[in-house]
């Protein structure tokens, strides 16, 4: 263009294009369909052996198989948790597994152990190793020193703030991964042996039974020479117990700057969460890091997007070590869990367009004259109030109350397949 | 055979020559600003002179810089492994790749042990850091003896096992007690252990009580009971474990002094013949459990528990 660039360097508009990737968790095939579907760059899995989450649903072979095939559709990619601390034991059958990951088309693995990423470097090379956050890598000497062993990526401790992130940038060329959403340990991970004493389950094998959010009651004891020790109550009666509890991770604010500091992977916690969760989370952060990196100097948070994520959050929320250490407001004392402000309700099967007719699965009860939400990908959030249900065979029927039964009912928008309907939770 | 090195954690320079006296063969010591979970706090004319009394009676000196470290603690790293390695320590205790970065480029003659706490858990990683530049490998404290016993057959570095004291089961950089203490609205002294008063959590459902403090570190919580194998220390010594550890904290200096000298009587009963080791343990574990305090049950760790997962 012959425009004179006294003129264009005013007014062009900024954009960012080289976008950090969103990495989601997924529990299930299911779980992976919908984290990429609804936005996810990548999704991570558990598979049969070798990872954390041992209660989790693993994945089988086949199912991977299936699901790097489905993410291959949207580009996106999949890493599989071999993060473990081995012991001897363990040790067998690491070389089938890794070249098995390998065949299927997993593009990484996540990792701890230098028994696995050792392994893995010689029996499937084409496998990225990224550094499990169960290392706890708090500082960049730490990331120079996995960079030199040959690390593609590394995953940080959750105790990192922005500050050392963005040093950790500078001093070492390494893609970095962090966590922005989601329950966290409180402890610095892998440092936390609290359930193999409490209840003989091993937590860096996948046993943690997340004792640390227990409740405890704090004393002194008093050691006198001579004397049996002498216990002193630091609470009263009406007083809440001691406990560790950490509220759930929420950095929605922080992604600007965490797209600035040039952090390559953003991660979603929680393999056992529902689709709902998943995809909640998931196109919310979608939202945030597209509009972010499209317009970076007209940016706003949108207050929508809040209220989004607290539609499937059963904890309350806080930034945790992102530019300070945590205080006593980032933990949570007395009681422990909220309920989610909107239930999951339906999964869209189909959507007639003549006739304006959903076709949706049922995943919850609902009945004639609620009043839903739907969202999804394709479509803006909306709401409406349900008229006439048909079930499969075209019967009226009042209410839904089948789990995965099919239903019909006529909607005002447009809805898309995977889109889901949702409704106002109402607790006493 | 060699005897296995017999380790413990004074809590002051003064108790170096006493423990040393009572049998002990190494001891490690440290500073919180780089070392976690001490038995006391040693600055560095403290290091200097427990060095000089072990090194007299011929005990080694470790230094732990076990900590986790962060970008802020990375510049004063070098100077400390400098200071180290002028005076002589024997070897520095180490967890965070970061120290060994450091010891690398400042001071490449230092030993180093491998020390995370919880995540020496198999032969291979023992190996690992063995090839990265260290002599030594610290196991977790969550082993069982056969995995104990199989790391130490295949592993080309030192194998140093914890068979006596407390453990630790967690660590946070919160300051977790300081948390509770605001959220009650009460403004209490936690940070430090006082000399005669320590914090514990009750935990009524298992009928447990934690130690639990609070440092520049962050939160530290430690196991409900003393592990004590005094009397089943046979695999051990059979398959050769170069150390044993008698971990101090909380543990009053004549409970050390006396607890450091069973087990050297343990030893060399052993290395005299295991039959009279045989003959002896029995009453060692009588003696041992005579002057154990009674807020501290003893048990056997790990070493006979099956965790699962
Ligand atoms: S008990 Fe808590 S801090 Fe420990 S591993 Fe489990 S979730 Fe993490």
């Amino acid at each position: 263009m012959m425009q004179a660039s006294t003129q264009v360097s005013t007014d062009v508009k900024r954009v960012i294009t080289k976008k950090p990737e969103l990495l989601a968790p997924a529990g299930s095939l299911e779980k992976l369909k919908i984290a990429v579907h609804y936005g996810a760059d990548a999704v991570f899995i558990g598979g049969r052996d070798f990872g954390l989450r041992s209660n989790a649903d693993n994945f089988s072979s086949e199912e991977m198989a299936e699901g790097v095939q489905f993410a291959k559709k949207y580009g996106a990619h999949i890493y599989v948790t071999t993060n473990i601390f081995a012991h001897n034991e363990n040790m067998d059958g690491l070389e089938e597994y890794l070249i098995d990951l390998e065949r299927v088309g997993i593009h990484g693995i996540i990792v701890a152990d230098p028994l696995i990423i050792e392994t893995c470097k010689k029996v499937a090379p084409t496998l990225e190793v990224h550094l499990s956050t169960q290392q706890s890598l708090s500082n960049w000497q730490a990331v120079k020193f996995w960079k030199q062993e040959g690390l593609d990526r590394v995953v940080l401790a959750r105790e990192v703030g922005l500050q050392e992130m963005l040093e950790m940038k500078k001093n070492v060329d390494i893609e970095i991964e962090t966590f922005i959403h989601g329950a966290m340990c409180v402890s610095y991970s892998g440092r936390c042996v609290l359930s193999n004493h409490m209840t003989a389950r091993d937590s860096n094998r996948g046993g943690c039974c997340q004792s640390c959010r227990w409740d405890y009651f704090l004393y002194a004891e008093k050691h006198d020479k001579g004397q049996e020790p002498l216990e002193t109550k630091l609470f009263n009666e009406d007083d809440a117990p001691f406990a560790m509890s950490p509220k759930d991770l929420n950095l929605i604010e922080a992604i600007p700057k965490l797209v600035d500091a040039g952090i390559n992977s953003l991660k979603i916690e929680g393999r056992m969460k529902s689709i709902h969760y998943v995809a909640t989370v998931v196109s919310v952060y979608r939202k945030v890091i597209d509009a972010y990196c499209a317009d970076p100097d007209h940016f706003v948070i949108d207050p929508e997007w809040i209220k989004e994520l607290a539609k499937c959050a059963n904890r309350p929320t806080a930034p945790a070590f992102f530019e300070n250490t945590p205080g006593h407001v980032e933990q949570m004392f007395g009681n422990h869990s909220q309920k989610p402000n909107a239930n999951f309700v339906g999964l869209v099967i189909d959507f007639d367009e003549d006739t304006s007719v959903v076709t949706l699965q049922q995943r919850n009860y609902f009945k004639q004259g609620d009043v839903i939400e739907f969202f999804g990908p394709e479509i803006n959030n909306f709401t409406q109030k349900i008229d006439t249900i048909w079930d499969e065979k075209g019967n009226e029927i009042k209410v839904a109350r089948h789990p995965l039964q099919i239903v019909k009912f006529k909607l005002d928008n447009k809805v898309y397949p995977q889109n889901m309907m949702r409704k106002e939770a109402y607790h006493e | 055979m060699k005897k296995p090195e017999l380790l413990v954690t004074p809590a002051n320079v003064t108790e170096v020559e006493g423990l040393v006296d009572a049998g002990a063969t190494a001891v490690m010591v440290g500073e919180e600003e780089y070392g976690i979970r001490l038995a006391g706090e040693f600055n560095r004319d403290d290091i200097e002179n427990a060095l000089k009394i072990a090194h007299q009676k011929g005990a080694k000196v470790y230094v732990a810089m076990n900590a986790l470290f962060h970008n802020e603690s990375l510049p004063k790293l070098p100077d400390y492994i400098q200071f180290l390695s002028k005076i002589g320590v024997d070897a520095i205790v180490f967890g965070d790749p970061a120290v060994l970065m450091s010891v690398r480029e400042h001071a490449p003659e230092l030993k180093l042990h491998w020390n995370t706490e919880t995540t020496a858990t198999n032969w291979y990683s023992a190996n690992y850091w063995g090839r990265k530049g260290s002599t030594r490998a610290v196991l977790a404290r969550e082993l069982n003896m056969d995995s104990i016993v199989e790391i130490k057959e295949k592993a080309e570095v030192d194998i140093e096992v914890q068979v006596h004291g407390m453990s630790c089961m967690f660590q946070s950089k919160r300051l977790l007690l300081g948390n509770y203490m605001t959220f009650q609205g009460k403004d209490l002294q936690i940070s430090g252990r006082g000399k005669n008063q320590n914090l514990i959590l009750h935990d009524p459902e298992r009928k447990a009580k934690y130690p639990i403090w609070e440092d520049k570190n962050g939160t530290h919580i430690m196991s409900p009971k003393d592990m004590c194998m005094i009397d089943e220390l046979e695999e051990l010594f059979e398959v050769g474990v170069d150390s044993f550890k008698i971990e101090g904290i909380q543990k009053d200096y004549s409970y050390m002094r006396q607890v450091t000298s069973l087990y050297r009587e343990a030893i060399d009963l052993y290395f005299l013949h295991p039959d009279k080791y045989n003959g002896q343990k029995e009453n060692l574990f009588t003696e041992l459990k005579r002057i154990q305090p009674s807020n501290r049950v003893l048990d056997t760790g790990f070493f006979f528990k099956e965790t699962v997962y």
